[in-house]
């Protein structure tokens, strides 16, 4: 078991975001957390990744209470892709994803020729070697996205936890980018908008709704049409794909199907 | 295995590309050094002045000719060399106080002066010079007292410039500029009530900024705690770079945040302090020399934090020149020449970070 997250609530004031989250992810497993807007996934992953304190609740990670860690051991373990992504400054891709490389740093310690390595490799990943010099506040969304995701690669950590890491972006960054990860064979837990896409790379779903998880289980068994009716409230029509061989969800017109 | 070693080679000329810009850097504050020196109402050549600091090192006493005249030494060892030293000290301050809390708020609009953090000092300051409320903290009363205005309003600021967690860029501007009027309107109030006829003056050295009277004594504790503040900022020079990123982001990259910021905090305010208790309110500086520093070497605070320093001084030890050379025999106060110079810069980049804004 990576990871453990049993009874955690949180509440910011007094309006409770989420309320008693249990949660597992095994080894080698991708998890997609999915729900409607404002339904508490990234209260959850925040919570996780310690922007915000839970009210109680405990995390294990690896068998150890992640909230006993120093920030810095936690980030040896866990590589994060949350939202915010802007940065105000100038700086160039690989400062960007070098930042990645901070975790492994002693206080004196300076950049050696293997964290080079490690970031031309991680920029090399993504097909981004030749963007390395390049200012990342130039870059469009899908590019800065694409930075974040080889800075994480630089953390070098095997548990990778992923705020909708596609959200706004265009259809081929979005495969792009679930691609990259599923490629690098870690544990992923990850927060998912669009149903298809948790459908197509999620080993395990859980849905969350009023900050409770309602549901947990493969696709093929969360992703049903009464289940998502009664969650997001529309109709669907749900098929194994031909091609796939995974769950394909067309979603339903008001005054169509049943 | 040639990957490798091109990056080697990357990595090597990165590292001497910094050291050749710092070596420079320094060059060019010696040479300013020797020349601001010579420069005022009663202008020594340089080659006089560098003659009169030989004969001051210990063993080359009467080495050299004694071919300058006694007043332009007197002028040299008792008015300019302070003053200048001074100068560069509280210019390198500055601009080092302009990184720091540029880091801290996430935004490159910081600066002591605009946020009210030095006029908060001014204010505790005077405070403490007029009645001797923090006498008993003995010689270094006046730093001491800054400080705790400087951390008194910077903490303030940082707070009330939160909204839901973050810092709102308008509301840090408008608290800045609120408290630094609240701040000034406190030093004239107490200046005022003054006991005695010294504090107006004195109020118009807070509120202007000047590094006239430079005396050799103001000197040591502001360089040090340059030193000091330098070298703890350059030990975590990752941790500001983090911080760009945004709090959630550095969190997960292992900072502990709230801790960093505290310390950023400190740093900030102790340097304001001991700053402004020896130079009053000079602005702009701590916006001006970061913003063009990033435009040379990026925002990698190891480049920029030294960098910054060494341009804050040449920068403040030339305008002061002007300051003692324009109106002479006249001085004009150096924070009104910075303010003339920066103020349509930071209009500029205000410009140009709601421009940025609209455009997405």
């Amino acid at each position: 078991m990576r990871l453990q997250i049993e009874n955690l609530s949180f509440s910011y004031g007094s309006i409770d975001a989420v309320e008693d989250i249990c949660l597992k992810v095994k080894k080698g497993e991708f998890i997609g957390l999915i729900g409607p807007n404002g339904s508490g996934k990234s209260t959850v992953l925040k919570n996780l990744y310690r922007a915000l304190k839970p009210d109680k609740g405990s995390v294990m990670l690896d068998n150890e209470n992640l909230f006993a860690m120093s920030h810095k051991e936690a980030a040896l373990k866990l590589g994060v892709v949350g939202q915010e992504n802007e940065v105000p400054f100038e700086f160039k891709v690989e400062e960007i994803v070098a930042m990645g490389r901070s975790p492994h740093k002693k206080l004196f310690d300076i950049d050696t020729a293997e964290d080079k390595r490690i970031v031309h490799h991680a920029l090399e990943h993504l097909g981004m070697e030749n963007m390395a010099k390049r200012s990342y506040q130039n870059l469009s969304g899908g590019e800065k996205q694409r930075v974040i995701i080889a800075r994480v690669i630089a953390q070098e950590t095997d548990f990778l936890i992923l705020d909708e890491p596609t959200n706004h972006l265009d259809i081929s960054y979005q495969l792009q980018i679930f691609d990259f990860v599923k490629r690098l064979g870690v544990t992923v837990l990850s927060a998912i908008h669009d149903l298809n896409m948790a459908a197509l790379y999620c080993d395990r779903i859980y849905v969350l709704k009023n900050g409770k998880i309602v549901l947990s289980g493969t696709p093929e068994e969360v992703l049903t049409p009464e289940n998502i009716y009664s969650v997001y409230g529309v109709r669907c029509d749900v098929t194994i794909h031909p091609i796939t061989g995974k769950v394909a969800i067309t979603f339903l017109p008001a005054g169509m199907g049943i | 295995m040639k990957i490798i070693n091109a990056q080697k080679e990357d990595l090597k000329q990165e590292t001497s590309n910094i050291g050749g810009i710092i070596s420079i850097l320094i060059v060019v504050s010696l040479i300013s050094i020797l020349i601001c020196i010579g420069l005022g109402p009663v202008t020594v050549t340089p080659g006089n002045v560098v003659k009169i600091l030989i004969n001051l090192i210990p063993g080359f006493d009467g080495v050299i000719p004694h071919t300058w005249e006694q007043l332009d030494q007197n002028i040299v060892l008792g008015l300019r060399l302070p003053r200048v030293c001074l100068g560069f000290v509280v210019g390198a301050s500055l601009a080092v106080i302009g990184v720091t809390m540029q880091a801290l708020v996430r935004n490159h609009l910081a600066d002591p002066f605009i946020l009210g953090v030095s006029s908060g000092a001014a204010a505790v300051a005077t405070l403490g010079m007029l009645f001797g409320v923090f006498a008993f903290l003995g010689k270094y009363y006046l730093s001491i007292s800054a400080f705790i205005g400087s951390a008194i309003t910077i903490i303030f600021v940082y707070v009330i410039s939160q909204v839901r967690g973050r810092i709102n860029i308008t509301q840090l501007l408008l608290s800045g500029v609120a408290i630094s009027m609240i701040m000034d309107g406190v030093t004239r109030i107490i200046t005022l009530s003054a006991p005695n006829a010294l504090g107006l003056h004195n109020a118009t050295f807070w509120m202007s900024g000047s590094l006239a009277g430079a005396k050799w004594g103001y000197l040591t504790l502001p360089l040090v705690v340059l030193l000091i503040c330098m070298a703890v900022l350059m030990v975590n020079y990752r941790g500001l770079n983090l911080l760009l990123l945004g709090d959630e982001s550095a969190g997960a990259l292992g900072i502990n945040v709230a801790k960093l910021q505290k310390l950023l905090i400190l740093v900030a305010s102790l340097m304001t302090g001991v700053t402004v208790a020896v130079s009053g309110t000079i602005g702009f500086v701590g916006l001006m020399v970061p913003h063009f520093t990033r435009l040379i070497v990026g925002g990698d605070h190891r480049k920029v934090l030294p960098i910054s320093a060494l341009l804050g001084g040449i920068l403040v030890i030339w305008v002061d020149v002007a300051a003692r050379m324009l109106i002479a025999p006249e001085e004009m106060p150096v924070g009104i020449l910075t303010a003339i110079i920066g103020g349509p810069l930071f209009i500029w980049l205000l410009k140009r970070n709601t421009k940025e804004k609209a455009g997405r």
